[in-house]
């Protein structure tokens, strides 16, 4: 599998990514400079890393969804290329419409650097086939602003289509609408997700597999 | 040149804790006439623009896909003609 991790002003989970997904799963990854106008040929996946983009300005992801690179990850993705958007990438792509609902500041005002538990909604999926429904996996989160939002419309979309990918197990850290976690699009090949699992070499390596996708 | 001001908020269904939280403090500081609190953006913005129709329409698109987050946020805007 070739790999492309994207690296923006203020990225900071980028080369965690590339070591989870090269050295500890074994596939081919390469970083993206986010002012470049085209991915990388024959590229698998992309990775939208965690991290703090363009300073968090205006707002978490507000500022990414402009980037020069962003027009190849949209055609990218609507052509069915996977992508995964981790934390700040999770805003990037509710802010640019790949997926649905947005991502506001923690209830509890804090920024939660911890293990959390994340239940699995839906394993009929490229990043999640590994798993059971309804499998609890271990794994860390570190945001200020993971609350995700979306109107009644819109989560009942969500639901209708399968798209809730993870939700918060047991106690919702951040106050996340219905402990959402991750939702994938439409046609599943985008997954974006708070918890972090290019953080699981160590410890977690169960959580490490959603990023191991072919 | 005309001087924009923009004001941003949360919508009102979307909770928004930083308010709260300077509510709470505001009620211990005695002010228990305080109902609700919300916090948002103010967005200064001068223009060159010298047709109003065309000024108010690219506030209107500028707001809509950059400033705010329309799933979440609201806007509304005035301006003014200033000196240049």
């Amino acid at each position: 599998m070739k790999v492309g991790v994207v690296v923006f002003p203020g990225s900071n989970c980028d080369m965690d990514c590339v070591h989870a997904v090269q050295d500890e799963l074994g596939h081919e990854a390469q970083t993206i400079w986010h002012d470049e106008t085209s991915l990388p040929k024959g590229l698998d996946f992309v990775i939208l890393p965690g991290g703090f983009s363009y300073g968090d300005y205006l707002r978490c992801g507000a500022i990414a969804k402009f980037a020069r690179l962003m027009p190849a990850i949209i055609d990218f993705a609507n052509a069915g290329g996977y992508v995964i958007g981790i934390c700040n990438g999770f805003q990037i792509l509710t802010e640019s419409g790949l997926l649905p609902g947005a991502l506001l500041r923690n209830k509890d005002q804090k920024f939660i650097c911890k293990d959390i538990d994340l239940k699995v909604i839906n394993n009929s999926t490229a990043f999640t086939r590994t798993y059971k429904k309804g499998q609890i996996i271990t794994i860390p989160i570190a945001h200020g602003e993971g609350r995700y939002h979306i109107d009644n419309a819109g989560l009942k979309r969500l639901e209708d289509n399968d798209q809730i990918a993870f939700t918060y197990s047991g106690n919702n850290p951040n106050g996340s609408l219905h402990s959402i976690a991750g939702v994938f699009n439409e046609k599943k090949n985008v997954l974006g997700l708070m918890p972090h699992p290019e953080r699981c070499n160590f410890r977690n390596r169960d959580s490490l597999r959603i990023l191991d996708i072919i | 040149m005309y001087k924009v001001n923009i004001h941003v908020l949360l919508k009102d269904d979307v909770l928004d804790p930083q308010g709260k939280t300077v509510n709470n403090a505001l009620h211990h500081m005695g002010y228990a006439s305080v109902g609700d609190v919300r916090i948002g953006k103010f967005i200064q913005i001068t223009s060159s623009e010298t047709d109003e129709a065309k000024l108010m329409a690219d506030i209107k698109d500028m707001c809509q896909k950059m400033l705010t987050n329309p799933v979440i946020e609201k806007f509304d805007f005035s301006f003014e003609k200033v000196a240049s």
